[in-house]
């Protein structure tokens, strides 16, 4: 018995010093891995493995991602955080000035950028730089529309904005949970262009943005937004557009988007390095990366979402059906049928965001 | 002069016993929440934080209808689940005490408790797959014949009921069993040698006797309930917003710290009320 007790011990004594060498093994080996770090502050598109390992095999780099949803929270997040925590942002172009106003941003060498291969349209110099300086860059474009199962519902009445507020389809229709395109959107379907939306008109935007909460089903982000559409739990998404459908195009052949007749938003991200960044020159390295040909095919077909690269270029490396989940060819006539998001002083953002919250609790 | 050199020393024991979980309440408790009760008195203008001392934020809380509907949502969502809980913990801990083999107590327990051992936020999700559209309850019941058309379930005041009440049923019995294997048997058989009869003994001797059990777990219930953002988000569907959600907003989406602290102090002065009302139902307030 004693022997037994005794070779159960030495058993277990055994056990436990192959678990901590194999532990310390691995922990070192994961040391060895990398020797620089760099933390990117950035949507879900970027966490896909296969757009992030190739950067860092090439540069021996660890890059830590952290995702986030809206310019608010991004901004919130920096705020929390120490000078010099994150390397490289992902914001939304439309709000590149307010990160440079807040001193986030970095100005990047104009000539480090492949700026002739981008998508004319999606240049946004008026956004990107500021001053005459650049601070960021296009990396990726794409719709806020109207998803929907073409199975389930008629094409034919998507093709109206008001559908989204209309009773036929109730209890049918998800919302993405970000206040800025979706009110975007509603103010497309009154006739309000973004670029002129103010304070005066968001009495009549909260009235659709209400009667739209009555008629739909829930209201969530990315994840659980394109979770409801494949599964059926919805067949109208509010706010979707090809970033939804695209990445399912071979799953869910049953799914599109529409640009519907008074128009669409138009989403584009920028990226640049952060001001106090104590590695520009990597996250330089980073960004030029992203905006190459391989590093925007990666990007475009993300596992998170799928959307337009801005640069060109990057057909080279997208196959046929790729970019017809993509509508490669159709992107002129969207991009004229599109605005971008609405861009509201600190007053009518406070606003907004309150008459968003006021809606979720309708 | 030996006694009171004596009972000098016991004090100053005494007070290195107490001193650390003082010093740790006061860094981890006290100067927070002096922090946060000195920013709720701050405003927010543009991507300012302005120190005002004023109660600008407390105003506009009870102003802003949606504000307040966060309260209200989580007090009836947390007072519907902590009377479900306690009405389905008070047999299941019965049973587990009474019923159940002593040998066998110990593994009922752990089989109740079981799911603790999951993680909060996979467990979450978990129900949102059992109650979706083509969760398990509808594919069952629409293969059963029994409906025609899947319930709306998922995405519901009663999906976020549901996720709390399976996680809250395994504390409360927990404490409700703790109760019942305390009390003396003598007791009841003391109340049926008085002529009491099962129900008579229950209602006035069991239940009296386990209500400090209930409590203890109903108040814990009610604090980690109104205080949690995860089963609500995840089950919710965002269909209404309960007042962690709200304060979860203002600080992911607007960085407004001041009237984030604001409403977590409101959060902080309802437990507090339950508290003291938990407490002097009990009796356990010193006299």
């Amino acid at each position: 018995m004693s022997r037994h007790v005794s070779t159960g011990k030495t058993r277990n004594k055994f056990l436990s010093s192959t678990a901590t060498f194999i532990l310390g093994a691995v922990a070192m080996a994961q040391t060895a891995q990398a020797t620089e770090e760099l933390n990117a502050l950035v949507w879900c598109d970027h966490t896909d493995p296969a757009l992030i390992e190739p950067f860092e095999e090439k540069y021996d780099v660890k890059v830590n991602l952290k995702e986030y949803e809206g310019t608010g929270a991004g901004l919130s997040i920096i705020e929390q955080s120490r000078p010099g925590d994150w390397d490289v942002f992902v914001i939304d172009g439309v709000d590149v000035h307010r990160a440079v106003e807040m001193g986030v941003l970095a100005e990047i060498p104009a000539d480090a950028l492949p700026t002739s291969d981008i998508f004319p349209e999606v240049v946004m110099a008026e956004n990107n730089v500021v001053d005459g300086k650049t601070y960021a860059v296009t990396e990726k474009f794409g719709y806020n529309t109207i998803s929907f199962d073409k199975t389930k519902v008629d094409p034919k009445d998507m093709e109206d904005m008001s559908v989204i507020w209309s009773d036929k389809y109730a209890g049918r229709i998800a919302v993405y949970d970000y206040y800025l395109p979706v009110i975007g959107l509603v103010g497309l379907g009154l006739g309000i262009d973004t670029a002129d939306l103010g304070a005066d008109d968001m009495p009549a935007i909260k009235e659709k943005l209400f009667a739209m909460k009555k008629v739909s089903k829930q209201v969530g982000e990315v994840v659980s937004s394109q979770t409801a559409l494949a599964t059926g739990e919805v067949d109208i998404l509010v706010g979707g557009g090809e970033w939804i459908t695209a990445v399912l195009s071979e799953e869910k052949p049953n799914l599109d988007w529409i640009i519907p007749k008074q128009g669409g938003l138009r989403w584009a991200q920028s990226i640049g390095v952060m001001k106090d960044s104590e590695k520009p020159d990597l996250a330089l390295k980073f960004v030029q990366y992203i905006m190459s040909p391989e590093g925007q095919a990666r990007l475009a077909t993300s596992s998170c979402y799928w959307g337009m690269p801005a640069n060109a270029k990057a057909g080279e490396n997208l196959t046929d059906a790729q970019k017809a989940a993509l509508r490669w060819d159709d992107q002129e006539g969207y991009l004229k049928n599109s605005q971008l998001y609405p861009i509201p002083d600190a007053d009518l953002d406070a606003e907004m965001q309150d008459a968003w919250v006021e809606m979720l609790q309708q | 002069m030996a006694t009171a050199s004596l009972e000098t020393r016991e004090n100053r024991r005494a007070w290195g016993f107490v001193t650390p979980a003082l010093l740790w309440t006061v860094a981890f408790f006290v100067i927070p929440f002096i922090v946060m009760a000195a920013i709720s008195l701050a405003t927010r203008k543009g991507r300012e934080i302005i120190m005002a001392w004023n109660f600008d934020n407390y105003i506009e809380f009870f102003e802003k209808a949606h504000l307040l509907k966060g309260l209200f949502v989580s007090l009836e969502i947390t007072l519907t689940v902590t009377i479900i809980s306690v009405i389905l913990a008070y047999p299941l801990a019965w049973i587990i005490a009474e019923r159940v083999p002593q040998k066998w107590q110990r593994m009922a327990l752990i089989m109740a408790i079981l799911p603790f051992w999951t993680s909060y936020v996979v467990r979450s999700y978990s129900w949102l797959l059992v109650l979706a559209q083509n969760g398990v309850i509808n594919n069952t019941l629409v293969y059963l014949g029994v409906i025609s058309e899947p319930l709306e379930l998922a995405s519901t005041r009663s999906a976020t009921v549901i996720g709390f009440v399976h996680f809250f049923v395994m504390l409360l019995t927990l404490t409700i069993y703790a109760n019942l294997v305390q009390m003396p048997p003598n007791y009841r058989r003391a109340a049926a040698d008085l002529g009491a009869n099962g129900f008579q003994v229950f209602w006035h001797v069991v239940l009296p006797l386990t209500l400090p059990g209930i409590m203890v777990g109903a108040f814990l219930t009610f604090v980690l309930c109104i205080g949690d953002y995860i089963t609500p988000q995840i089950l919710g569907g965002n269909n209404e917003l309960a007042l962690p959600q709200v304060i979860m907003l203002q600080l992911g989406r607007r960085a407004d710290f001041p009237m984030a602290a604001t409403l977590s102090i409101i959060l902080m002065v309802v437990v507090t009320m339950a508290y003291i009302a938990c407490a002097r139902w009990l009796k356990m307030e010193r006299t």
